[in-house]
């Protein structure tokens, strides 16, 4: 059974290792998606086709493959060394930076062109539009989408274990190898993650509920068992509307 | 009608005889294969007040949003004061213009939309102030009073900490020439600006615009099937019909003894 | 840079078993997950609270933690008092029921996109229960659930790299298990360019399927 101490050397030092990886990798998405989104709605055809080139390539890349190139073979070849835990949200951030710049530029797209056109006529810049029209209706679509890509990530986490970041899923691993008891080591750690979505969504919906009512709409009520994910008419993990 | 003989080539000042404040010259606007406008000729005088007229699709609509820039013309130009909407001069021809020109000519312009678009994001106030702000550089106080002012003339200066979704349809309207005046523009375009109203919100919304064209010398030009209220605002009605203007003259000739058929015959099926 | 093309070739024989492990994996994976994701798409609509209330909780709990987790969980607790699985079985099954969850989210999204008109038509010829779903209900979710369905399998053929995680020799275990034996790096890159390779090519035709299905 597992003993107090090596919850304490290496469970929760691993629970707070997965938040900060979450975190990290999180805000890289975010910092990535809204150039990537936004660019990808330029008027421009070539500025148009390399957001959308990255958005493709990142889109079709396996992040645990991504993740053990940047670890493994960017050092050799390129000489230069980084912490593992520095690949690891690098690559997290770099892919599901590109699956949220397909929610930015669907939540823009989804913004009715009347209001462009009202944007227009009152002699706005395109950026003006974009930052004081666009983006703040836009944002309240995008964060239920969000909300589930962040679920997504928070799982695609567990991954650095791989790349030998002493993440949660490391510290259960390691506890396996030492107590050789995994039923109760590995139910932990999944319930451990299933709280942290949980924890996450409610997060996001309070998040929603704010951003709703600062453009003055009213949020609708979801009761607090109202599950983990949230839905939204634009999927950027499959990249579908509709029929999802 | 303006029998403007003057060919897109010229790149004479267009503004030659200094009162036509708005010209159309050869202007075609074609979407698919469908034109909208065949070489239309036409122009208003500063502080006109023009209402354009004619069945859907005659291509009204298409010349407010020629006017605003949303569309561009196929062919022809557009000139606006002493300059081109749609051109601008560089080594003496005339080519596209750029954005930046587009947005110095474009001040001079707003637009009243059929279904309001109010930004939703924002409170009644801002919604007035946030181009006077970002736009015209106005500080944020001298934005604010002027706000206040415009929205206490369309009767909502109650109405400031509302968000456009707790309005009825007639005070987003109201707001919304609230926000285009707040921009001091020359010309005013107003398209279809009742026809999203329930009935009774009309005479309010009318009542507004009857009184700034009384009161102020800001030129109109007015899309509307309220024919009441062309004739009581309007100095010069103008007859559309595929795409080319087919009668004009001051409401009382137009609307009392049409001289063309077409102009009957429209007039017949609305009034 | 330090790059040798000649690890690239030497890797090649052992790359294409891993592509071929891997085509293995997703296709049984995926030939879970759709039938999977079906059952819990129906069970989800029972009328009888103790079917839908565990489905959804136990449907709702596995999307929710990781695969990477999941795939620990049945390689090393499930043999303690089931069946013992190798890698590779492991890696199906844990793909299939991981994206069952989501399949099903996707079933449920295309029945409940059948007007209901449809139920009431079927009850009003008195159909049966059974050919109300499978003549009238299932063939018009169908059509509208394809490219939904078609955009797990390339997620499923991008998150099939963690079998490498127990043991599983697909492309990236091929990789890894070249790269430690050889002292090199190269293999890693090419499962990398694979991917994409595989996956984009895969999103495109997708989209046009899309395009002809949805509407």
């Amino acid at each position: 059974m597992m003993s107090s101490e090596f919850l304490g050397n290496w469970f929760l030092p691993g629970l707070w290792i997965t938040l900060q990886v979450t975190f990290l990798s999180a805000a890289l998405a975010f910092v990535i998606a809204f150039p990537i989104g936004v660019l990808r709605t330029h008027r421009l055809w070539i500025v148009r086709f390399l957001a959308g080139a990255y958005f493709e390539i990142f889109r079709s890349t396996s992040s645990l493959v991504f993740m053990y190139w940047i670890a493994f073979t960017v050092p050799p070849v390129f000489n230069i060394s980084f912490q593992p835990m520095f690949a690891g949200v690098l690559a997290l951030g770099i892919t599901y930076g590109a699956y949220a710049s397909e929610i930015v530029r669907g939540a823009l797209a989804a913004v009715p062109p009347a209001q462009r056109e009202a944007g227009i006529a009152l002699n706005f810049t395109p950026f003006q539009r974009l930052r004081r029209i666009e983006l703040p209706q836009a944002w309240p679509e995008m964060i239920p989408p969000f909300n589930n890509l962040l679920i997504e990530l928070l799982k695609g986490t567990s991954l650095v274990s791989l790349i030998a970041v002493a993440d949660m899923t490391f510290a259960g691993d390691l506890l396996r190898l030492v107590t050789n008891d995994s039923a109760p080591i590995y139910t932990l750690l999944l319930v451990l993650y299933f709280v942290l979505a949980f924890v996450l969504t409610r997060g996001m919906r309070l998040l929603e509920r704010h951003a709703k009512k600062r453009v003055g709409q009213a949020p609708e009520k979801t009761g607090l068992f109202g599950g983990v994910r949230a839905t939204s008419s634009i999927d950027a993990v499959t990249g579908t509307g509709g029929a999802k | 009608m303006s029998a403007d003989s003057s060919t897109s080539q010229e790149i004479a000042n267009p503004a030659v005889d200094g009162s036509e404040l708005i010209r159309f010259d050869k202007v075609v606007k074609r979407y698919g294969s469908n034109t909208v406008l065949d070489e239309l000729d036409f122009s208003v005088a500063s502080g006109k007040h023009v209402t354009l007229i004619g069945p859907s699709g005659s291509g009204k609509t298409t010349i407010l949003r020629l006017l605003m820039t949303l569309v561009k013309p196929d062919e022809g130009t557009i000139g606006v004061g002493d300059r081109y909407l749609t051109h601008e001069e560089r080594g003496g021809r005339l080519v596209p213009a750029g954005e930046k020109h587009v947005r110095e000519v474009r001040k001079n312009i707003g637009m009243v939309f059929q279904q309001f678009n109010l930004f939703p994001n924002m409170k009644v106030l801002r919604n007035v102030t946030e181009a006077p702000v970002s736009v015209l550089g106005l500080s944020k106080d001298e934005a604010e009073a002027r706000a206040r002012e415009l929205l206490d003339l369309v009767g909502l200066g109650d109405r400031c900490d509302a968000y456009p979704s707790q309005l009825s349809g007639g005070q987003q309207q109201r707001v919304a020439i609230a926000r285009a005046l707040a921009m001091r523009p020359q010309v005013l375009l107003l398209d279809e600006v009742t026809s999203a109203l329930d009935p009774e919100l009309v005479a309010g919304v009318l009542d507004v615009l009857r009184d700034i064209a009384h009161t102020t010398d800001i030129t109109m030009l007015c899309v509307t099937h309220e024919m009441s209220f062309a004739r009581d605002i309007s100095d010069q009605v103008l007859m559309f019909d595929a795409g080319r203007v087919i009668e004009s003259g001051p409401p009382e000739q137009i609307f009392t003894e049409p001289e063309h058929e077409r102009t009957r015959e429209f007039l017949g099926a609305v009034l | 840079m330090n790059w040798n093309w000649s690890h690239v070739d030497d890797f090649m024989p052992l790359f294409w078993d891993g592509v071929q492990l891997t085509l293995k994996a997703l296709f049984f994976g995926t030939l879970i997950a759709f039938s999977l994701g079906l059952v819990w798409a129906i069970a989800q609509r029972s009328e009888r609270k103790w079917i839908r209330w565990p489905v959804t909780a136990v449907t709702e709990f596995i999307r929710s933690t990781p695969l990477l987790v999941q795939l620990f969980f049945l390689f090393y607790v499930v043999p303690q008092w089931g069946p013992s699985m190798s890698p590779l079985t492991t890696g199906i099954v844990g793909l299939g029921l991981h994206y069952s969850t989501y399949t099903s989210e996707v079933y449920r999204a295309g029945i409940e996109g059948v007007p209901a008109g449809q139920w009431e038509a079927a009850t009003a010829v008195s159909l049966s229960r059974r050919r109300t779903w499978t003549a009238v209900i299932l063939p018009q979710a169908v059509r509208r659930v394809i490219p939904a369905l078609g955009n797990y399998v390339i997620i499923m053929l991008k998150e099939s790299p963690q079998m490498a995680a127990i043991g599983a020799l697909d492309m990236l275990g091929q990789a890894q298990g070249y790269s430690q034996a050889t002292f090199t790096y190269e293999a890693i890159s090419v499962v990398g360019v694979a991917f994409i390779v595989i996956a984009y090519p895969a999103s495109v035709l997708l989209r046009v399927l899309e395009r002809r299905l949805v509407r």
